[in-house]
């Protein structure tokens, strides 16, 4: 799968290399800022207040 | 050799479904491994150095008020000479408990948990939009008594991930000050001892702890967040006393500026 993307991209070795190092830069921002925190919620909740 | 020319044009592989299955696997376990990372300590770092930020811009704007105070009323160029000395919490002021929810009104600070350890405390104790949040992180219980006050004045934060700002709660060793700034200067507390409760045992932060109902005598700061660590089964509570109060003319309290806390 990975292999056939690699040979879907346009471009000699260092432009298709820059390609995948943008995306891979954009995936980690988006799970770090968007998905996680999400997951974090849905999985992991938290409680830290005392209530009745 | 014909056979090694009829090979040289390699052959596109085709997708096969093991192949792709076994990927997708592989990237599932990368992920997981990232959210780990992700949660037990790059998001502590982000949210964290966040809610720092928000704490230092409320700071630098109470002190540039405090300055145009000054400055408006005539006074000479140069300001009073710096106190440094803290004086009876008897002479604190006490602001009324403020009537917006979700905003920061004050900021905490704990030299025990780390030099440059700031984060803004705001009104109100819901979860997404203060204590999930990347601006404030501790949150105030509504219809506790605010800084200064006699009485409980009660905040909650996470002890792990979004920020953490209670993540060395039980760090605090007794004599360890923590302060509690706002517009008029800074409120000491010094910290007394750490309890154990169950969820529900809410007169942990009643102007007496543990004992609703009884006339508060002392100002007391009751942090409260989730004990053992990565579970909600109990929670841990931090008692402090306050020892001191130190107005904003007077400058900041020795022991910050001496940690380099900056006075903006």
């Amino acid at each position: 799968m990975y292999a056939a993307l690699w040979r879907a991209l346009p471009g000699p070795v260092w432009l298709r290399l820059l390609i995948v190092l943008v995306l891979v830069a954009g995936i980690l921002w988006a799970l770090a800022y968007v998905v996680f925190p999400w997951a974090a919620d849905v999985l992991l909740p938290q409680d830290v207040t005392v209530e009745e | 050799m014909p056979e090694q020319t009829r090979t040289r044009p390699r052959a596109r592989r085709r997708l096969s479904v093991v192949g792709v299955l076994g990927e997708l696997l592989i990237t599932v376990g990368v992920l997981v491994l990232l959210f780990i990372g992700w949660y037990v300590w790059l998001n502590d770092v982000i949210v964290g150095s966040e809610q720092t930020q928000a704490a230092t811009e409320l700071q630098q704007q109470w002190a540039e008020q405090s300055r145009d105070e000054r400055g408006e009323a005539g006074e000479p160029a140069a300001p009073p000479p710096p106190v440094y000395e803290g004086q009876s919490p008897d002479s604190a002021p006490v602001r009324a408990e403020p009537g917006v929810v979700n905003e920061a009104f004050a900021t905490l600070i704990v030299p025990r948990f780390g030099t440059d350890y700031a984060r803004t405390i705001a009104q109100g104790i819901d979860v997404r939009d203060v204590l999930n949040s990347r601006r404030t992180g501790v949150g105030h219980y509504p219809g506790t008594q605010m800084p200064g006050e006699l009485g409980n004045f009660a905040i909650a934060a996470h002890r792990n991930a979004n920020g953490a700002p209670f993540g060395r709660l039980l760090d605090l060793r007794v004599g360890d000050h923590v302060y509690v700034e706002t517009a008029d200067g800074w409120y000491e507390y010094t910290f007394r001892g750490l309890e154990y409760v169950l969820p529900n045992q809410v007169d942990v932060i009643a102007p007496v702890p543990r004992d609703a109902g009884a006339d508060p005598a002392e100002r007391i700061l009751t942090m409260t967040t989730c004990n053992p660590l990565f579970s909600t089964d109990e929670r841990a509570i931090a008692y402090s006393v306050m020892t001191a109060w130190y107005p904003r003319e007077g400058g900041m309290p020795a022991e910050l500026s001496e940690l380099g806390q900056e006075e903006a």
